[in-house]
């Protein structure tokens, strides 16, 4: 029935949330970790306007004390930043995540975002470039939660999140490296969900699906795509409903689920 | 791999439509090596994309909408520096709570800084307060050779003139520092008032020129003596208990109207309509950001007009030729029978001082016309009645002036040239526009 389409269709737009602008009196303090990236950036801005207590951490010193000053604008009640390559030691990452916490007194909430998106053909059969990239994607974040995990457990409160991604629902010929990565984090943090929650500790997986940003600026941009201002809305809803499992934006649910319902048989033959 | 591809890119009008590589540096450093990858000659900075034509379109376009730092406020003194890809949106939602404003916005707070220095654009304010520029204490341009250059009224006076208004051709903004307006709180009183035809209009907004913001609706399908017919808004700023601020819109426009929808059939009905009930309202009093930025009500509204765009025709005409002039362009726009569903009049004051700044003394109309090649001609005669008139019309709303009619209407534009070719910034930066327009 095309004339019912000639009607000016204005619908319900699904983007725009409710929990914008509350006022929670109580500052949270919370640890960002891959704060130069975009969804941790917008994510922390929104933490800004509502006056949280922030401590940064990311590899470029110069752009972390210049967010950590555009925070404090924002009305954030400390933004500190702390230079950390997550592929560093592990007593490395332990100073930081013990720096981190003497500076906000305890953690509420840590937040996991960084990430690199490796080009497929150019490292698939590179065994150095594809365990660097699994070491970043995948291996970092658990060495991060194993160090975070005791932290909270011994408050018995706070949310424990990482950015992972819908990749890691089924390997694809196009990125199968990334997606391995974050299926291993995916899993671990099922595991860690459920030895977590009898102490009262939320842990939280994000699955974004395309996410306009920096790191995929070489694609081309279509209607599956948000911006990392969405997806920061909807990492802090689920924060605060603490949800196990998000998908940014929620369409990517339905649609990983139909994908992963796909036999094998038929899935290796298709250009999914 | 890491080579851009060209995607599709338009103005806020979405005609014309262009591929285009898109660059989005996220600092200074990662701007000088972008400035660096791009055609040489054929990029043009780009904020948000909400100028209508195409001023903001060329083969690589600058984004900055990486470049949205805030660096620095200053609650006492009231001034703000923050990177040219922070949008006002950000910023009001920022300072209303704060007890500041800025002085100047336009209808949509979807616009960046950069943006709003480059188009030098106006408000419902322009008869008291001028434009953007006119409350910028400096800027920071980088020009086609990476270098840093701090402009101001007082430093490099030239350059800061001819980058307000400028439309990007003489560099990449990077950041702006602003002076903001103190507001007693984020509420607005409005006034309505209805006037019966054009002479009534314009009559309504000179009397309340002492009124701090005012603008008027027209009704640009009325004919005959209703011709110009309008409600004519007033608004100031009101000590009232605080309403929360509208959030995100929930409305939004999913695709393009199809054309048979936009006819003038149902522009008179909406017009007509919007005339009676929009009038009802003789006062309200409404939070700031829901006053200032009606059109942030509806996402995409763009896509209202169709598949195919639209133009917006906006010009400016002096006070002593404004009634004919209007009159006249009502006239023509009716007989080719296709209407807008937003017209806008607005009285404007005294001109400023960069050479491509649009507003001067007298009234401004703003109409949209859904795309059709046969409107180009009609544009044109429009235009000669404009600059016959010595008006002019809006840059930021252009994609179809003529080189003649531009430089009729900007006497200013040699200067304009000479500071663009001092900077050596015609060699980097050119426009769709700028090339048809000669600059």
């Amino acid at each position: 029935m095309p004339w019912v389409h000639t009607i000016i269709s204005i619908r319900y737009n699904p983007d725009a949330l409710d929990c914008e602008e509350r006022n929670i009196s109580k500052p949270e303090n919370i640890l960002i970790i891959g704060a130069g990236s975009a969804m941790a950036r917008a994510l922390a801005r929104r933490y800004a306007a509502r006056g949280h207590r922030l401590v940064l951490t990311g590899r470029d010193a110069t752009a972390l004390a210049r967010d950590c000053q555009d925070l404090l604008v924002r009305g954030a009640a400390l933004a500190h930043p702390l230079q950390l390559d997550v592929n560093d030691s592990d007593p490395v990452l332990n100073e930081c995540m013990k720096a981190a916490e003497n500076r906000l007194g305890y953690i509420d909430a840590a937040i996991i975002c960084h990430g690199t998106l490796p080009d497929q053909p150019t490292i698939a059969h590179d065994p150095a470039q594809v365990a660097d990239a699994i070491r970043t994607n995948g291996l970092s974040c658990i060495r991060l939660l194993c160090l975070l995990a005791p932290r909270l457990r011994a408050r018995r409160s706070g949310s424990l999140a990482v950015i992972t991604s819908v990749a890691g629902l089924r390997g694809r010929a196009s990125n199968y490296v990334y997606g391995s990565a974050k299926a291993l984090v995916s899993t671990y943090l099922q595991g860690l969900r459920a030895e977590l929650h009898p102490h009262g500790v939320h842990v939280m997986d994000i699955r974004p699906g395309f996410v306009d940003t920096p790191m995929t600026r070489r694609f081309r941009k279509g209607i599956l795509w948000s911006t990392p201002e969405q997806v920061a809305r909807l990492i802090d809803r689920g924060m605060e409903r603490r949800s196990d499992t998000i998908y940014a934006p929620g369409f990517w649910r339905p649609i990983m689920w139909v994908i992963r319902m796909i036999p094998e048989s038929l899935f290796k033959r298709s250009n999914l | 791999m890491n080579e851009i591809i060209r995607q599709p890119c338009s103005g806020w009008g979405r005609y014309p439509v262009i591929e285009a590589r898109c660059h989005d540096p996220e600092d200074v450093a990662s701007l000088r090596a972008c400035l660096r990858q791009v055609d040489v000659g054929d990029c043009i900075p780009r904020g948000k994309g909400r100028s209508y034509g195409d001023s903001a379109l060329a083969g690589d376009l600058i984004s900055s909408r990486w470049l949205d730092t805030l660096l620095e406020l200053d609650e006492d003194r009231g001034m703000l520096r923050c990177g040219a890809g922070t949008t006002l949106d950000t910023l009001m939602t920022l300072l209303i709570p704060r007890g500041w404003i800025l002085p100047v916005v336009p209808g949509t707070a979807r616009v960046s800084v950069g943006g709003a220095v480059a188009s030098d654009i106006h408000g419902k304010n322009h008869h008291l307060d001028g434009c953007f520029s006119d409350h910028v204490e400096s800027i920071r341009l980088m020009s086609g050779d990476g270098d840093i250059l701090a402009c101001s009224p007082t430093e490099r006076a030239e350059v800061f003139h001819a980058t307000c208004g400028g439309m990007g051709l003489t560099g990449v903004i990077v950041d702006v520092s602003l002076r903001l307006k103190r507001v007693p709180g984020p509420m607005i009183r409005q006034q309505c008032l209805r006037a019966g035809n054009l002479a009534e209009t314009l009559s309504l907004l000179a009397v309340h020129n002492d009124s701090p913001y005012s603008v008027a609706w027209l009704d640009c399908m009325a004919g005959g003596r209703a011709a110009g017919r309008s409600l004519v808004l007033l608004g100031e700023h009101f000590q009232a208990p605080p309403v929360a601020a509208p959030g995100a819109s929930r409305l939004s426009v999913p695709f393009p109207t199809p054309a048979a929808l936009l006819n003038q059939y149902t522009m008179k009905a909406f017009n007509a309509l919007y005339y009676r009930i929009a009038g009802r309202h003789t006062a309200r009093i409404q939070h700031g950001q829901r006053y200032f930025f009606p059109l942030d009500g509806i996402q995409n509204w763009n896509r209202l007009y169709g598949r195919k765009g639209f133009l917006q025709y906006q010009f400016v005409v002096p006070d002593a030729s404004a009634e004919q002039t209007i009159e006249e362009v009502l006239h023509r726009t009716r007989r080719i029978g296709i209407g807008s569903f937003l017209t806008v009049l607005k009285r404007t004051g005294p001109a400023n001082h960069n050479p491509l700044s649009f507003p001067l003394s007298g009234y401004t109309l703003a109409l949209d016309f859904r795309y059709d090649p046969e409107l180009l001609p009609v544009l044109d005669t429009l235009d000669d009645i404009v600059a016959e008139a010595g008006g002019r019309v809006y840059l930021a709303k252009d994609a179809r002036l003529s080189r003649e009619h531009f430089r009729r209407m900007y006497p200013h534009w040699e200067s304009f040239v000479e500071t663009r070719c001092a900077l050596g910034a015609h060699h980097y930066f050119n426009s769709l526009q700028s090339r048809r327009l000669g600059l």
